[in-house]
Order: structure tokens, then sequence, then C-alpha cells
């Protein structure tokens, strides 16, 4: 029926599973139960149960998905507020989100390309620990799958908002600035929401590390991929 | 204000939409965007007040944009069944050695 497929109705259901995500997530505040990953899970669930088609949802989806454009520049204006603590701390966060970029990619893409992964799955893969927007971006440039990237990036904020905390007090990182911009680095927004927990200082190092390594990773991820493809098997 | 705002970052996406264009770059121009707003912000040619009500708002509900791509996991899921053990292996690598080297390299350049 041509009202399942309109671009009003796909544009309702998104806005109605966000919203009860939403909903679930502030009422339990479990990590697992992030509102994202609730609302795609549901969303899909939905389209499988009712047979409509993904390109039919897609065509009101895009409208909604256009947005991340915009957030992405709007990210500008965090990074300036805290142009402060980058003068400050120059050097030290600059060498920290470089070798976060560059190792950030080359372990994720390497060991995926070692064992076997196919090219779209290893590129899809790189860009994991930048902010889901960013990454889609940097996935699509460099022949990755978008919707495939997403979900890894969901996954990997999950894992380091879980993991996180503990990996780096086992491994000595106590300072504030440190653990924040780790925290960041890894895991983008979800990663940071943890970091805050932690502390102001903590949190406002997350959300630094989340621009500039979303930044930083844009622009070394297409040179690396092509010294990854190297040993991709099947490209 | 708001009109002004979405002006504003409207603007600085399709800038960075056409220097990323222009010069062929493999960074997306969204990205570059973003670049020339801090930058623009930072030498004051753009006043942040100026910005700031599109930009709260985009940021804060960021989550809610990538919501209709991430659907599209279900044209993946073959791929995902075929592929999920490099793919587990590798983020959970991946993640636990970024956490490690950034926390750190910034511990150790703050220390000396």
């Amino acid at each position: 029926m041509a009202f399942f497929t309109s671009k009003a109705f796909s544009v309702f259901i998104t806005f109605l599973a966000f919203y009860g995500a939403q909903r679930l997530y502030l009422r339990f505040k479990y990590f697992w139960l992030n509102p994202v990953l609730l609302a795609i899970l549901g969303l899909m669930a939905f389209l499988r149960l009712t047979g409509l088609r993904y390109e039919d949802y897609f065509q009101g989806g895009q409208i909604i998905s256009f947005f991340l454009g915009p957030a992405v520049v709007a990210l500008g204006v965090p990074l300036y507020l805290q142009m402060e603590e980058i003068r400050k701390r120059g050097r030290a966060i600059g060498v920290s989100i470089g070798v976060a970029a560059v190792v950030g990619v080359l372990s994720a893409a390497g060991t995926a390309a070692l064992l076997g992964a196919s090219g779209p799955v290893v590129a899809s893969l790189a860009p994991k620990s930048v902010t889901t927007p960013i990454a889609m971006g940097i996935a699509e440039k460099i022949g990755g799958i978008p919707p495939l990237t997403a979900a890894i990036v969901i996954a990997t904020g999950i894992l380091g908002a879980v993991i996180g905390p503990g990996v780096l007090r086992l491994c000595g990182v106590r300072q504030p600035v440190a653990f924040g911009l780790a925290m960041g680095a890894a895991s983008h927004g979800i990663g940071t929401a943890r970091a805050v927990e932690e502390g102001e200082a903590q949190g406002a190092a997350g959300g630094l590390a989340i621009c500039l390594n979303g930044i930083a990773t844009a622009v070394v991820t297409p040179l690396l991929m092509k010294l990854v493809m190297l040993w991709v098997r099947h490209p | 204000m708001l009109i002004q705002s979405l002006c504003l970052i409207f603007g600085f996406l399709a800038l960075g939409d056409l220097v990323s264009f222009v010069f062929g770059l493999p960074i997306p121009g969204n990205v570059i965007g973003m670049m020339l707003l801090t930058v623009s912000l930072c030498r004051g040619w753009v006043d942040v007040k100026s910005v700031k009500p599109a930009a709260d708002l985009l940021v804060q509900n960021m989550a809610f944009f990538f919501v209709p791509p991430g659907v599209g996991l279900l044209l993946y899921l073959d791929l995902l069944a075929r592929e999920w053990f490099p793919l587990v292996v590798a983020y959970v690598v991946s993640t636990v050695v970024v956490l490690v080297v950034v926390g750190w390299v910034m511990q150790k350049m703050e220390r000396s």
C-alpha cells in the first residue's frame, strides 16, 4: 500500500523508534541499551516483519540522514570552545591524536585484512574509532559500506565505554586528560559519555578527542588504506 | 536567530563540499566544512553566538540522524554472517590498542 512506502510514514516510524528507544534507555540506563542501536534493531525488525523494502523506507529515511552533513560541520563549535585547552597542551594533544588516528586505522583494517576479510569489510572497519557521521563519510570515500561502518562504530563505542576505564587503570593511565582523551579517541561519543562520569576534565578531553580524531582520521585513512589493501586477499 | 545560524552552517557545508570537489580531496566535504568553521571562529570572522542555536540543535541530536543508514545493515546481513569473525576480532583488538596507546602517549607527554 502506498501509505506505508510514503516518505512521511518512514520519517514518522524513525522518530517513533528513536523516541521509544530513548524512553527505554532513560528508564534503565544500561550502556548496551544504546538508543541508536535499539532504534536501528527495532526498525530492522519492523521492516522484516512487514515485508517493507529498505529502498522504500530510505526514500524518507534519507531526509533524516541528510542532516548528518550539517551536524558534522556544527562540531566546529564545541571544537572552538575547547581551543584554550588545545593551545595549552598543543604538542601533547597533537601527537596523541596523530598516533590515535594512525594506530586506529592500521590496527582495525590491518587485523581484518590479515584474518582474510574482503576489501569492502576492511574499508568499513578502518574509521571505526571516530564519530559515526564522519566514519560513514570516510567509509564511503574509500570503498567501504556506510551502514556496516555505522554498526561497527556503535559497537566500538559501547565496548570502549564498558571496558575502557578498566583497561586504562590496568595500564596505569590515571592522569585525567590522558584518560578522557583515550576514551574519546578510541570510542567517540559513547566513550566520552562514560568519561564524563569520571570528572569534568575527563569529559572535556573526550569531547576534544572526538573532533580532532575525526579530522585526523579523515586525513590519514585514504593514504593508509593503500598500504593495508596490499594485504587484502579478496579486494 | 535559528535561520541565521542554519544559513552559516549550510554555507560552510556547501563550501566544504566545494573545496573537496574542486581539489579532488578524499576527505569528506563536511569534515572540511567543520575545519573551515573552526578556523573562522578562531579568527573572529564568525561570532560563535551567531552559529550556536543551530549548532547545538544539530550536535545534541546527532545520534538520531544516523538511524536510517544504520537500518541499511539489513541489506548486508549475509555479508555479516560470512565475515563476522575477522570483523569482531579486528574491532575488539583495535579498540583496546587505541585506548592503551593514546592514554599512555598522552600521560607520558604530560609528565615530561
